[in-house]
């Protein structure tokens, strides 16, 4: 079922810094969008990108790769009551 | 239970089975029971001190002008009233308490899935409470920000917020770690028969609200560490100066503090389902719907914070979604008061201690509710926001709804524990002083409010004063109550009369094992054949 019925995995030092790199990359990217005049426009371009960074983290730092669907279902079962939270918050901030 | 012939209560019951002695044998145990206590025992301390400052609050409202503290004791103890009440009483109080001492008894289960797990859960709750108690005596004092920590003023006050939001941070991860606890035991420690359908009602309740638990209870952790970063770092995250937004910060705040409001009365919901078939002797009326519209309310309920921000300056658009979806989660609640009622509709209704709780929940939880549907209306809410009636309206949920329910369960399951019972009569009049005192205190602070008297100000206007007078005696008979309660309820656990195994005649499992139950809760391996409120099925007369 979940993570105890496959043999441990190991993630390479290699994979784990690209990751890294990617991830201060991204980082980057969202101080620049940051500073662009586009309204409401950095909101949803942070949004996106925090989602890009989370699911790298997840992916990797946390081995979601390698688990079963239980695991899987309870982390989006948490990322959709997130996202509600942050999508409900629209209704004020995007209307004002 | 057959063996319980061969089965001596003294050796074995959970008091007398631990290697252990004296204190250790309590704040290291991981039984479910002890833990169970030790939650009470810690809730009612932090509940009295509360109490108390409530007290003190009302006698500085007895007349107008200063009558025993200034302005700015009289923020800080609105302040550490509120915080303790919510987040050292009634949040860690029914899961903490009853959700630890019934819980596992009633799925049939030997202790919860996490023991070790739940003791730690404990020492969290206890070193959070340590770190707010010491927040009141060092740095700039106790806050006076109002328990619910609102920027900027929480920034810029010098009083040590920064200590207590730390703590009410740690007391949090309790509370996290409880809801996990308890939903693993719920979908894994069953026993046999006992299917979904056979779960006791409070049980629902319990799992509904440790999901509740699981997913707001770390924004409010988030929320409090970026109060800390704008105390300590400057961040500006709240600042319009630089770029922040202070109406995010109400926005994180309630989208933790409201669904906070169904942990508190949730499980309480789930006692009074408990003890109204017991006690008018009828199955329940609509368990379905019960234990659904308790997940619906887990629900919906957490999609409805912006209701306390009508006037904040919100836009028009958040304002009217919010405002219809408090209607929409009034229908669950709804639901559940009819079934109640429809429950009791020719029973054979007996009114001892329990159950005349369980009705007065019913009156109270509905007028305070109603009340809600008042604030939740975003016309009518701009005329009592902030005022007097918002005080009435909480008190009537939280006190008189889910804390009636917390004196309910006390009477109803605090014997199986000890042994013995309260003497009834006098916990009958000690429920009559609490319940007429309760209507005069908080019924005129609505009236107050509807007049148009703010919340939270030490002083008012003269033609407030003859009311609240009235509100303060009404909160001395309801203390008095309290107190009578109090000590009738304890004196008799510990020197009332013997009770036997199922003192009320209830069907669900806490009844069919040994009182004082076993350490491991049964003597044989429970198999659960009826339902929860099949009175006949369990051979109940
Ligand atoms: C003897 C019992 C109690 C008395 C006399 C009492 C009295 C009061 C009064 C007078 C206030 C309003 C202060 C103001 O706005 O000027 C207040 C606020 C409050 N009470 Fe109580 N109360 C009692 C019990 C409870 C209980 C059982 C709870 C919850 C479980 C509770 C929760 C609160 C909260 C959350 C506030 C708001 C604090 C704030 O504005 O930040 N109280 N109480
Ligand atoms: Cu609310």
């Amino acid at each position: 079922m979940s993570s105890d019925s496959h043999a441990p995995h190991i993630v390479g030092y290699g994979k784990l810094i690209a990751v890294w790199l990617g991830l201060l990359f991204f980082t980057g990217l969202t101080v620049w969008v940051s500073r662009q005049q586009t309204g409401i426009g950095h909101v949803w371009g942070s949004l996106a990108i925090s989602v890009v960074k989370s699911g790298l983290v997840i992916t990797f730092y946390m081995h979601m790769r390698h688990e079963g669907w239980l695991l899987r279902s309870l982390l989006f079962v948490a990322l959709l009551t997130l996202a509600i939270f942050i999508g409900f918050t629209f209704f004020d901030v995007l209307y004002r | 239970m057959t063996s319980a012939a061969q089965f001596s209560p003294a050796t074995s019951s959970f008091w007398n089975d631990t290697g252990k002695s004296g204190i250790t044998s309590w704040v290291f145990s991981t039984d479910h029971k002890r833990i169970g206590l030790l939650y009470l025992y810690s809730v009612l301390t932090f509940f009295l001190i509360a109490v108390s400052l409530g007290a003190l609050l009302r006698i500085e409202l007895m007349a107008p002008g200063r009558t025993i503290m200034g302005p700015q004791t009289y923020n800080a103890v609105f302040t550490v009233h509120g915080v303790l009440m919510i987040f050292l009483f009634i949040i860690p109080g029914f899961p903490g308490a009853f959700g630890n001492l019934i819980m596992p008894i009633q799925i049939g289960a030997r202790d919860v899935a996490f023991p070790r797990l739940n003791l730690f859960s404990w020492w969290l709750y206890i070193a959070g409470a340590a770190i707010i108690v010491t927040s009141l005596f060092t740095g700039g004092g106790p806050p006076d920000t109002g328990w619910t920590f609102y920027v900027p003023f929480s920034e810029r006050t010098g009083t040590n917020v920064s200590l207590a939001v730390f703590g009410v941070f740690i007391v949090g991860f309790s509370s996290i770690l409880t809801g996990v606890n308890f939903v693993t035991t719920i979908h894994r420690l069953r026993a046999e028969g006992m299917r979904w359908g056979r779960l006791p009602l409070f049980v629902w309740s319990v799992y509904a609200t440790a999901w509740v638990q699981i997913l707001a209870t770390p924004i409010l952790g988030i929320t409090l560490v970026l109060i800390l970063a704008e105390r300590v770092l400057g961040t500006g995250l709240f600042d319009p100066t630089k770029g922040g937004d202070p109406l995010m910060y109400q926005h994180l705040f309630w989208i933790y503090s409201h669904p906070a409001v169904y942990i508190m009365i949730l499980p309480g919901m789930g006692v009074i389902s408990d003890i109204i078939p017991v006690f008018a002797r009828k199955p329940i009326f609509g368990y379905k719907m019960i234990a659904f519209s308790s997940l619906a309310i887990a629900g919906a309920g957490s999609l409805v914070w912006g209701h306390h921000m009508f006037t904040s300056g919100m836009s028009d658009n958040a304002v009217l979604i919010f405002s219809f979806l408090t209607f929409v989660v009034a229908i669950p609640s709804a639901i559940k008061v009819f079934n109640w009622v429809s429950t009791l509709y020719r029973g054979s209704i007996s009114l001892e201690a329990p159950m005349l709780f369980a009705l007065s929940f019913i009156l109270l939880f509905s007028i305070g509710g109603l009340a809600g549907l008042i604030l939740g209306a975003a016309a009518t809410d701009i005329h009592v926001h902030d005022t007097q009636f918002v005080v009435g309206h909480f008190h009537y949920v939280i006190f008189g709804g889910a804390g009636f329910a917390f004196f309910g369960a006390m009477h109803y399951w605090l014997p199986k524990f000890y042994g013995r019972r309260y003497h009834e009569r006098t916990a009958v009049i000690a429920w009559a002083l609490l319940f007429v005192g309760f209507n005069i205190t908080y019924f005129s602070m609505m009236v107050l409010g509807m007049e148009g008297m703010p919340r939270r100000y030490y002083d008012y206007l003269p033609e407030f004063a003859p009311l609240n007078l009235v509100s303060t005696i009404g909160s001395w008979i309801m203390i008095s109550g309290l107190i009578l309660m109090m000590v009738n309820l304890f004196r008799g656990l510990f020197r009332g009369e013997a009770i036997g195994q199922n003192p009320w005649g209830g069907a669900t499992l806490e009844w069919s094992v040994p009182t004082p139950p076993p350490t491991e809760n049964f003597i044989e391996e429970p198999v659960v054949t009826h339902g929860p409120y099949d009175f006949k099925g369990a051979g109940i007369p």
